[in-house]
C-alpha cells in the first residue's frame, strides 16, 4: 500500500515535470507594470497630482474645521435625514472618538474616504450608465468588476506602491479601485430595472436620449444608485484602513500599530473609530436613497408632533 | 370625415434577420413554420386599415395576437419591418429621428396599461411631462397641465404623488398626461385593463364624455369585447398577427368573418350592441300611406293582405299610430252608415313608438309586454319599421346560436 502510493506520487511528479510548464504569469505582470511605468509615467504623475490635490485638501479641510462645527453639521444632517435618536447617537459617537484622542486620525480618514469615493463615483457612475445601454460593454466590464472585487485587497497595494510610491496618493488610488465596482454594478442594474413602460412613456412623449436618462431612468434608478454609492463608501472606508500599511495614515495607523506591536487597547480603539465613522456614513447615505416622501421629512415630523391627534394632516 | 391615420401592409418580425423572414412570408410560409425553422417571430403580418379623423378605433385580440406591437408601431416605439404608416398623409416610417421626436411631442401621445407614471413627480409634474420634454415654458406648462387635470376631474390632486392615488385616479393622470400635449392622435394600450370592472366602466364613460367634448382620433387596444363594443366606433380584430376583420360593432356581431371572431361572442351579451333600428323590419305589416284614407278602405286593405295590424304614417313618413282589424271594425260599427270617421279615432291604445338608437336591452320589456309589434321611429319621428316579439326572440336566438 505504501509502495503503491509512493509509486503513484512519483508517477504524477514525472507527469507534472513533463507537461506543466511555468507560464511565468508573475514575471509577465511585473514586465507589464514596468512597461507601463516607463511609457505612461506622465499619465501616472498627472493622476497622482490630481488625487493628491483633492485628498490633501479634503483632509486638511476636515482637520481645519473646528470639532464643534463637525459635531453640529453631522448632528444636523442626522436630525434632518434620519431622526433625533440618530442625531443623539452621532453626538455621543463623536464624543467617544474625541475621548480616544483619535480626532485628527478620524478626520484624515474621512477626507481620504470622501476623496476616494468622489474619484470612484466620477469614473464608476458614467461607466455604469454606458454599461446599462450596451450589452456588449456589459459583457466586457462585468468580468473586470468581478476581478476587481475578488482580488484580495492587499494585492492592490503592490502596484499602487510601484506606480505611486508610498503615502496618501497610492492609498487613495488603491481605495478607488477597490471601492468602484458596487457603484458601477448598481448604476447598471438600477437603469436596467426601470420598468419598460416608464421608458416607453418617456420615448412616447418625445424624450431624446439625454432627456430619457435624466428625466426617467436616473430618477427611477435612484434607490439602486444610492445603494451603490453607499456600498462604495463602505468599501472605501474599509480599504482606507488597509491602505495605512502603505502609509495612507488615518484610523488605520492605530490598528496597524495594534497588530505590529500586539497592543490590544490601541488596536481596539482604532477599530472602534472606524466602526463609528462607518455607521454615521452608512445611515446618512442610505437615507438619501429613500425617496423623500411626506411623512419622513423633519417638517412632517414636527407637524405630527404638534397636531392634536398625532397624525400628519397632509397625508 | 378625412383619413387621419392609415396603416398599409405593415409587418413586424422579431429576430435576427427580419428581411429573410419577410421573403419566407412572401413565399407563403406560415408564422409557425418560420418560427420553427428560423426562430424568428412574426409579430404583425400584413396589417392594413384606415382610421378616420375623430373616431375611436378599437384594435381587439387575445394576448399574443400582436395588438400591442401594432399600436407601438404607430409611434415607432417598435420599428415596423415593412409597410407604411401615414399620419395626415406623412409616412412616419420614413421620418428621421428628429422628425419622429417632434411628431411624438406634438401629434401623437399614449396611455399605458400599467399607467407608467413617474413616481418621483407630483400629479401635476407627471401631467406636464410631455410639455416639459417639448421645452414648453413652465407657466404655460402648468396652465395646460392644470386644464388637462381639470378635464379628468383631478385638479384637486395636483400636488399628490402617484402612490397616493387609486388605480382609477392614476389612469386619469395617465390620460391627462396624454391630453395635455393636445395630440391629434391618442394611443391607448389596454389603458383600462388593469382596473377593476366598475372603475373600468367609469373610465370608459369618461373617455366617451371627453370624446363628446372635443373629438380626437383614438386608437384603443383591448382584449375585452364588451369594452370594444362600448367605446369603439369601429373595431379591428386581430388574430395571430393578422387583422382578420374591420367594421362597426354591429357589422362584426352580425357577420363575423370567421370562427375566431365568432368565438369572442361566446357568453357575451350582445343586446346592447344592437339598437332598435338594427332589428326593425319594414315588411312586417301593411302600411297605409296617408291620413285621410277612409276607415273602410283601411279595413279592406288589412283583410286583403290578411294582416291583423297596420302602421299609419303621413306623407313625410312620420309615424301617426297603429290600427288593427278589431279597432277598425269597432269604430266602423259605432259610426253611422254615411259617416266617414277619422282614422285617428281607430288607433290602438297603448302602442308607444321607440327611438331607433335605443339599445335592445332597453326596449326588450316594452316589446315583450306589448300585444302588437312595437313601431320604431328615427330622430325626426319618421317610421323605420317594427319589432315584434318574434323578431326579438329570433335575434336573441341567433346570437345564442352564433355563440355556440
Amino acid at each position: 500500500m505504501i509502495g503503491f502510493s509512493a509509486d503513484t506520487a512519483s508517477f504524477w511528479q514525472s507527469l507534472q515535470e513533463r507537461f506543466v510548464i511555468d507560464l511565468k504569469i508573475g514575471e509577465g505582470f511585473t514586465a507589464l507594470v514596468d512597461f507601463m511605468r516607463e511609457h505612461f509615467g506622465l499619465l501616472f504623475d498627472a493622476v497622482a497630482a490630481t488625487i493628491s490635490f483633492v485628498a490633501d485638501n479634503l483632509t486638511l479641510f476636515f482637520n481645519y474645521l473646528p470639532a464643534p462645527v463637525v459635531f453640529g453639521v453631522l448632528a444636523a444632517l442626522a436630525l434632518w435625514r434620519v431622526g433625533w435618536r440618530f442625531a443623539l447617537f452621532v453626538l455621543a459617537a463623536l464624543y467617544v472618538i474625541m475621548s480616544m484622542d483619535l480626532w485628527p486620525a478620524s478626520m484624515d480618514t474621512l477626507g481620504l474616504v470622501i476623496a476616494a469615493t468622489l474619484a470612484a463615483l466620477g469614473v464608476g457612475l458614467p461607466t455604469g450608465i454606458i454599461m446599462a445601454k450596451s450589452d456588449t460593454l456589459q459583457a466586457i466590464v462585468r468580468p473586470v468588476l468581478d476581478f476587481m472585487q475578488t482580488l484580495p485587497a492587499f494585492v492592490y497595494l503592490i502596484p499602487a506602491v510601484i506606480f505611486f510610491g508610498t503615502g496618501r496618493v497610492p492609498g487613495t488610488i488603491a481605495t478607488v479601485v477597490f471601492a468602484m465596482p458596487p457603484c458601477v454594478r448598481m448604476m447598471n442594474l438600477g437603469i436596467r430595472q426601470v420598468p419598460v413602460e416608464n421608458v416607453e412613456a418617456g420615448r412616447a412623449f418625445g424624450c431624446n436620449g439625454a432627456q430619457l436618462l435624466f428625466k426617467v431612468e436616473l430618477p427611477l434608478a435612484l434607490p439602486s444608485i444610492m445603494a451603490g454609492i453607499n456600498q462604495t463608501i463602505m468599501l472605501a472606508l474599509s480599504m482606507v484602513v488597509i491602505a495605512s500599511m502603505i502609509g495612507a495614515g488615518g484610523l488605520g495607523d492605530p490598528v496597524l500599530a495594534g497588530i505590529q506591536q500586539l497592543r490590544l487597547g490601541i488596536g481596539f480603539e482604532g477599530g472602534l473609530g472606524v466602526v463609528i465613522l462607518a455607521i454615521i456614513l452608512d445611515r446618512l447615505t442610505q437615507s438619501f436613497g429613500q425617496r423623500n416622501k411626506r411623512g419622513a421629512g423633519l417638517l412632517t415630523r414636527l407637524k405630527t408632533f404638534f397636531s392634536r391627534n398625532g397624525k400628519a394632516d397632509a397625508t | 370625415m378625412s383619413t387621419k391615420l392609415s396603416v398599409e401592409h405593415v409587418y413586424k418580425v422579431f429576430g435576427a434577420h427580419p428581411k429573410r423572414a419577410l421573403e419566407r412570408i412572401e413565399r407563403g410560409e406560415g408564422k409557425d413554420t418560420i418560427f420553427a425553422e428560423t426562430g424568428m417571430t412574426v409579430g404583425v403580418s400584413d396589417a392594413s386599415f384606415e382610421v378616420q379623423e375623430g373616431e375611436i378605433f378599437v384594435v381587439m385580440g387575445l394576448s399574443g395576437s400582436g395588438k400591442s406591437t401594432l399600436v407601438r408601431m404607430l409611434n415607432r416605439l417598435i420599428e415596423p419591418t415593412a409597410g407604411a404608416i401615414r399620419i395626415d398623409g406623412r409616412d412616419i416610417t420614413r421620418m428621421t429621428r428628429r422628425q419622429l421626436i417632434e411628431l411624438r411631442r406634438r401629434e401623437i401621445s399614449m396611455v399605458f396599461q400599467s399607467f407608467a407614471l413617474m413616481p418621483h413627480q407630483t400629479v401635476l409634474e407627471n401631467t406636464a411631462f410631455g410639455l416639459n420634454v417639448a421645452g414648453t415654458s413652465s407657466s404655460e406648462r402648468e396652465k395646460r397641465a392644470l386644464d388637462a387635470l381639470d378635464a379628468v376631474g383631478l385638479k384637486a390632486n395636483a400636488d399628490s404623488f402617484p402612490d397616493e392615488l387609486s388605480g382609477g385616479m392614476k389612469q386619469r393622470v395617465g390620460l391627462a398626461r396624454a391630453l395635455a400635449v393636445d395630440p391629434g392622435i391618442l394611443l391607448m394600450d389596454e389603458a383600462f385593463s388593469a382596473l377593476d370592472p366598475l372603475i373600468r366602466t367609469e373610465m370608459q364613460d369618461e373617455l366617451l364624455r371627453l370624446q363628446a367634448e372635443q373629438s380626437r382620433t383614438v386608437v384603443f387596444i383591448t382584449h375585452d369585447l364588451d369594452e370594444a363594443m362600448r367605446v369603439g366606433d369601429r373595431i379591428a380584430i386581430m388574430e395571430a398577427g393578422e387583422v382578420v376583420q374591420v367594421g362597426t360593432p354591429e357589422e362584426i356581431v352580425r357577420e363575423p368573418a370567421n370562427d375566431y371572431v365568432r368565438s369572442f361572442f361566446r357568453g357575451v351579451d350582445v343586446t346592447h350592441v344592437f339598437t332598435a333600428a338594427d332589428i326593425a323590419r319594414r315588411d312586417q305589416i301593411t302600411v297605409i300611406e296617408r291620413v285621410g284614407v277612409s276607415l273602410r278602405a283601411a279595413l279592406s286593405r288589412l283583410q286583403e293582405h290578411d294582416r291583423p295590424v297596420a302602421v299609419v304614417h303621413d306623407r313625410e313618413r312620420r309615424y301617426q299610430g297603429m290600427v288593427s282589424v278589431e279597432s277598425l271594425t269597432e269604430r266602423i260599427d259605432a259610426l253611422g252608415r254615411r259617416e266617414e270617421g277619422a282614422i285617428e279615432e281607430a288607433f290602438v291604445p297603448g302602442v308607444e313608438p321607440v327611438a331607433a338608437d335605443r339599445p335592445l336591452t332597453e326596449i326588450m320589456t316594452q316589446v315583450a309586454e306589448c300585444p302588437w309589434p312595437v313601431p320604431v321611429v328615427d330622430e325626426h319621428g319618421r317610421y323605420c319599421g317594427t319589432i315584434s316579439r318574434a323578431t326579438l326572440l329570433h335575434t336573441l336566438n341567433r346570437t345564442e346560436a352564433s355563440a355556440a
